[in-house]
């Protein structure tokens, strides 16, 4: 087999067979002489997802454009389990993709309704044809979207691990047969944290295990209900960032200078169209968790930064802002206190998420009428303080208590 | 006359010298077990303290909050402190053991019954323990997912939680330890009772226009508000 692409469900009967049609078209319209395969696992869906997987036929894709397959386009759809599990589900594909021997992957989330044929061309072509082992994507976010990403997680994994993946948690990506083989062999499916951001964990083994990692612009990005949840958005992102810090050690201990990924079109898209956003609640959240979890905060930050943080929560509203400089050594700290299990590492990711919603005030107080490469520089600016205070959290790391 | 006194005399100076000569190897005895329970002990103490800085056991008290009521008390580390019971238990052990080989009619069931009650103690001792842990672990949960949803009063939440496992471990302790069982068990209900009665009714009729209100508020109105302003973080 050529090509694999994977489709995880779980009560997407809405959105699933539009987005199978576009994967469908994607196929048939770059890649009509390869041998391709889709195929559809599911967490047990209540709705009729897997009947609408079953119906979608190749012959709606003919009606509705001038393109013929050369080739038969298997869909093959399977259950996992009663119930949703991404880790489960990623595995069971990545499985398929080995035992089929597949050149190139991509896996495409049910819940991509804007996905456009090209997707498929953008995703798997540089794997397929320029060998690459994983491609992630960029996408046209507006400029308040995505804010734990460009405040922690992007900023943290670059300084971390040296590599500039701007998307290290994508729904959407693709991956080599090599890089397939590799991560099946590898303990990133042994996790104490309960099976959640396996993706944030393959793209982390992508890069510790020295693997072509290329990024490719795929448009706008789908909205997911699934991150709507500050706390389990924290749990799949900072928790797993924060757990590979330990078996990683040695890579990312190492000094490194960071280097882009080659980026198939633009390596940010932001647009500014204004939208609602209650700063004022991000504001009263972030003051009434720093009073509220003082005792828990002592236990995780040091006496210094504790002590700035509270300073900064007795600001008046006008005046609040959570430098780059004190924001950067909150996330060490609790990343060094997670590795140290000071307390219940989950009660630490969760109480990282007050003080976030203080940065992202912060963020959005700065970036009010800013354009895309304002926005950006603050952005490259935060990346910067967090590579230049590395050698701080090596220091914490590396102090027993 | 004299003769009978100087007999008598004579007769209680040589039961008092049997005596003696009898009592005297057991003191000794009961002297060399004391000694070599102290030496014990104090190995037994040494190796306990050097296994739980191992296993990090004070750090394991910080988050029960043992630590902060110790300190409350002016009592040393919670390992420092475990491993000094240990001592004193052991050593005391044995100094009951010698004191059984003086003879000393009626103690020997006093001794008994002080080494049946020692794994009713230490039983106690785990259940306070555990259930400080217990309760530590979870009014912290209950103060996060307060405070990350925007609850009212999460630190009032949170301790409510902790008193009630903490109400609950001391009797179950006190049970485990046969003090005043039924007192200890009855209290505990009526308490328990009245706390749950009386937040039944403060929220029930008291508040009942005010819970209404916060609750069309909090679940109906505000959630929606919310819901359109969230950013999406990823």
């Amino acid at each position: 087999m050529d090509l694999l692409v994977g489709v995880p469900t779980h009560n997407n009967a809405k959105t699933v067979g539009e987005t199978l049609q576009g994967i469908r078209v994607g196929l048939l319209k770059y890649f009509p002489r390869e041998r391709a395969v889709i195929l559809n696992v599911d967490g047990g869906s209540k709705d009729n997802t897997r009947e609408v997987v079953a119906a979608a036929s190749i012959n709606d894709v003919q009606r509705s454009s001038d393109l013929f397959a050369l080739r038969t386009l298997p869909c093959i759809s399977t259950v996992y389990g009663d119930h949703p599990a991404t880790e489960v589900a990623l595995r069971t594909m990545l499985a398929a993709a080995d035992l089929l021997r597949a050149r190139a992957c991509a896996i495409v989330s049910a819940e991509s309704t804007t996905i456009t044929p090209d997707w498929i061309e953008r995703l798997l072509r540089p794997v397929y044809r320029d060998n690459f082992d994983l491609v992630t994507p960029v996408y046209r976010r507006h400029k308040f979207d995505g804010l734990l990403l460009r405040n922690l997680i992007y900023p943290m994994t670059r300084a971390l691990y040296a590599k500039r993946v701007r998307e290290p948690y994508a729904v959407e990506f693709a991956f080599s047969g090599h890089l397939c083989s590799h991560l099946l062999e590898m303990q990133v499916w042994d996790h104490d944290g309960g099976g959640i951001g396996t993706e944030m964990r393959m793209t982390i083994a992508a890069i510790t295990g020295g693997f072509r990692l290329h990024q490719t612009f795929l448009g706008t990005k789908p909205q997911l209900d699934r991150t709507s949840d500050l706390v389990a958005a924290m749990r799949q992102t900072v928790g797993t960032l924060f757990w590979s810090l330990e078996p990683n050690f040695q890579y990312w201990s190492a000094n490194r200078a960071t280097e882009s990924i080659p980026t198939c079109g633009p390596e940010y898209d932001l647009s500014k169209e204004p939208i609602r956003v209650n700063r004022k609640r991000l504001y009263q959240l972030f003051s009434s968790g720093v009073a509220e979890l003082g005792p828990v905060l002592q236990s995780i930050l040091s006496a210094q930064t504790l002590a700035e943080v509270q300073s900064i929560a007795k600001l008046a509203e006008e005046d609040f802002r959570y430098p780059h400089e004190l924001w950067v050594k909150t996330a060490y700290e609790f990343a060094s206190s997670y590795h140290k299990s000071v307390i219940n590492r989950d009660h630490i990711i969760q109480a990282l998420a007050p003080l976030y919603r203080g940065k992202v005030y912060t963020f959005l107080l700065e970036n009010r009428d800013a354009s895309a490469e304002e926005v950006e520089a603050n952005v490259e600016d935060l990346c910067l303080t967090f590579e230049r205070l590395k050698p701080y959290l090596l220091d914490l790391w590396n102090t027993r208590e | 006359m004299w003769e009978m006194i100087g007999g008598e005399l004579d007769h209680a100076m040589q039961e008092l010298a049997r005596w003696f000569a009898h009592f005297l190897p057991r003191l000794l005895a009961m002297l060399i077990i004391a000694l070599l329970g102290w030496v014990i002990a104090y190995i037994l103490k040494m190796i306990l303290r050097g296994i739980l800085r191992i296993a990090k056991f004070d750090r394991l008290s910080d988050n029960a909050g043992a630590t902060q009521l110790l300190n409350k008390f002016a009592l040393p580390s919670s390992s420092e402190l475990l491993s000094r019971v240990v001592f004193w238990v052991v050593w005391l052990g044995f100094i009951l053991l010698g004191v059984q080989v003086l003879g000393i009619v009626g103690l020997q069931e006093y001794i008994s019954r002080f080494f049946l009650y020692l794994p009713r103690l230490f039983a106690a001792l785990f259940i306070v323990f555990f259930g400080l842990l217990a309760a530590s672990f979870f009014s912290r949960a209950a103060l996060l997912a307060a405070v990350n949803a925007d609850s009212p009063s999460p630190r009032l939440l949170a301790t409510l939680i902790r008193t009630i496992i903490v109400l609950f471990a001391v009797t179950m302790a006190f049970e485990q330890l046969g003090v005043a069982e039924r007192t200890i068990l009855v209290a505990f209900a009526i308490a328990f009772g009245a706390l749950m009665l009386g937040l039944a009714l403060a929220f029930g009729m008291g508040g009942r226009d005010l819970a209404k209100d916060f609750l069309e508020r909090r679940f109906l109105k505000e959630k929606q508000e919310q819901k359109q302003d969230e950013l999406s973080p990823l």
